[in-house]
């Protein structure tokens, strides 16, 4: 009896040892599973600012060498090392522009179309082709546009554009030929198609936030479909359009591969868009291989901080409105 | 009817018809792309494509090597990229819920996101080709790592906050510690998740081009070492699509066809499990 008691003591002393020893391991574990996971959020805000510090290091020579008149210069000879970024950034913004100028009308129609027109049962499987149509990678519009696109605008579009607006002061300095097919206007259809899934997805995302109440009584008081979408959807979802449009900018703004088959590489601002121009990216894909010098590489990689300082405030200023929608839907 | 109520009436037609217009052009340019790649694309397509490697100006060939380059980049660019947006994203969803390093991670992660991928091509051939003096295939990996890190931690913080508080109470009741109760009870609840985000992840970069141009740069060889510029399928097709060669130009078509279909196929795959998941 004695005996079994005093076991029984010897066991649960051996099972206290035990259970320290494995509570300890779990301590540990936790403690180095909350370190490492902390530390890896830590390292993506990491990753934004070593981006930031390479970029801006990488380009001190360059803009040690030209200052300010960098990003007003519209020089680009490498012979004579002596580069500027106007061109560049003119191409980055008119085609990005126009894009939207197209894309935008397009996809909120389109958007229109998925929440409010379509048959129900066809819904689903559209708007699963919209989406699988934005995750194409860009280097196929890029084949497209340089094959297919090109000689297609430069046949019928292009010549027509021209004969349009030759009479029309003003315009036919836009629309100046000759049809070369590639050229910023080009750029800026492929970049267009290209965001057209984006705009279309995230602005029917947005319209479905507005509760279905709110249409109905609109309904209810005798107004029409597009009355509805007027006076009632777009002022509820105006601040979540507006920042999938500024999303879809960043996404223009910062196109590489499939502007750069189409743009025609041309460091000059011409006035027509049917001209060739260039944009950041474009310059940086077909350049930085070849790139040699100190100042001509670093040129380059200003280039690419500039792009990244202005999609960086795009994006930032999208996310922040689309938080708001988001905001608004959860609640 | 009244005149107002008729032109009212009317002016909602005009702007229905609009917007039936605007799906049908957006189809159909959507439609016309994937038109063109199917008919370029098959008419090249040859055993050869996928057993012989890129040709030299003006011969036939294949595409084996630039194939295999993407696989192995893209391989090693998620196993790098993915364990580290995995813990963050746990991170995020399970210790940090609503902190104030959550709201910048998440905010920072997002933009991110979208940033533009040539960027991230420069900063990787800062960091590694410029140290080590030449193009690798491991600059290749890192600079898609890069691009998969926001796609997954995306992904891993929503898929975390789906699954029930109720669960991680339970497992806790029991007497499981922290780490386990998120390794062992939410990544299995979310297991379908955090499997899609890595999947639209891999589609994500297979298709990437500009960060591969400075950093693993092309190869017009075999080649499997990690230490050496290798090929890609999307900057080969970027280098055969600009050349004047006919047999250059038909295998780009060729390799643009599968590269989508093989991204399709991906985004397909991650839509059915995340679709199986929501059925649940």
């Amino acid at each position: 009896m004695a005996e079994a008691a005093l076991s029984t003591v010897a066991k649960s002393a051996a099972f206290g040892q035990v259970r320290e020893k494995v509570l300890r391991r779990f301590e540990i574990g936790d403690q180095t599973f909350h370190v490492l996971t902390k530390l890896s959020a830590i390292a993506v805000l990491l990753l934004l600012g070593g981006v930031i510090l390479s970029l801006v290091q990488g380009s001190i020579p360059a803009l040690s060498t030209f200052g300010f008149s960098f990003l007003t210069s519209q020089a680009w000879n490498p012979v004579t090392e002596n580069f500027g970024a106007a061109p560049a950034i003119y191409g980055t913004l008119v085609t990005s522009l126009i894009a939207l100028m197209i894309a935008v009308p397009i996809g909120f129609g389109i958007a229109v179309f998925l929440t409010e027109l379509c048959p129900y049962k066809l819904r689903r499987p559209i708007g699963i082709a919209v989406e699988l149509l934005a995750g194409i990678p860009s280097i196929i519009y890029g084949i497209w546009g340089m094959f297919i696109f090109a000689p297609f605008l430069q046949a019928t579009v292009q010549p027509a554009l021209i004969a349009t607006f030759a009479h029309v002061p003003g315009l036919n300095q836009v629309f100046a030929g000759p049809p070369y097919g590639i050229g910023i206007l080009t750029a800026s259809l492929i970049l267009a198609i290209m965001i057209l899934p984006l705009i279309s997805s995230i602005s029917r995302d947005v319209f479905n936030t507005v509760p279905p109440v709110l249409k109905e009584a609109a309904y209810g008081v005798g107004c029409t479909r597009w009355e509805v979408m007027r006076s009632i959807v777009a002022p509820y979802t105006g601040v979540g359009l507006v920042g999938g449009v500024m999303l879809a900018l960043g996404r223009a703004l910062g196109e590489t591969m499939a502007v750069t088959f189409v743009i025609g590489n041309a460091h000059k601002i011409y006035p027509s868009i049917l001209g060739p121009g260039t944009t950041i990216s474009a310059t940086i894909a077909n350049e930085f291989t070849e790139a040699d010098g100190k100042l001509y590489t670093s040129s380059l990689v200003a280039l690419g901080l500039l792009l990244f300082i202005i999609t960086f405030i795009v994006l930032a200023v999208s996310r922040l409105l689309l938080m708001r929608i988001e905001g608004k839907g959860a609640r | 009817m009244s005149a107002l109520q008729a032109a009212r009436k009317t002016r909602s037609a005009i702007a229905m018809g609009l917007c039936y217009a605007s799906a049908g052009v957006g189809l159909l340019a959507l439609a016309l792309i994937l038109a063109a790649l199917v008919w370029n694309g098959f008419s090249g397509l040859a055993p050869r494509v996928f057993t012989e490697m890129t040709p030299p100006p003006g011969a036939a060939g294949g595409l084996l090597n630039a194939m295999v380059g993407s696989l192995i980049m893209t391989f090693f660019g998620v196993l790098i990229g993915a364990p580290l947006g995995l813990f963050a994203g746990t991170y995020m969803a399970e210790y940090g819920r609503g902190s104030k390093l959550t709201m910048v991670v998440r905010f920072i992660n997002d933009v991110l996101l979208s940033a533009p991928s040539i960027v991230i091509g420069l900063f990787v051939y800062e960091i590694t080709v410029v140290p080590m003096g030449h193009f690798s295939a491991m600059a290749g990996a890192v600079s898609l790592a890069l691009l998969v890190v926001p796609v997954v931690v995306r992904t891993t913080e929503d898929m975390l906050n789906l699954v029930p508080g109720s669960l991680r109470e339970a497992a806790t009741a029991l007497g499981l510690p922290r780490s386990l109760v998120i390794r062992h009870v939410a990544y299995k609840a979310a297991r379908a998740g955090l499997i899609t985000g890595l999947l639209l992840a891999v589609a994500r970069v297979s298709g990437e081009t500009a960060p591969l141009l400075f950093t693993a740069l092309n190869n017009q060889f075999w080649s499997v070492n990690l230490n050496a510029p290798m090929a890609s399928l999307p900057v080969v097709i970027f280098q055969f699509a600009l050349s004047p060669y006919k047999e250059w130009q038909t295998l780009a078509w060729v390799g643009a066809l599968v590269i989508t279909a093989a991204v399709l196929a991906l985004s397909i795959a991650a839509r059915v499990l995340g679709a199986q998941r929501t059925s649940q």
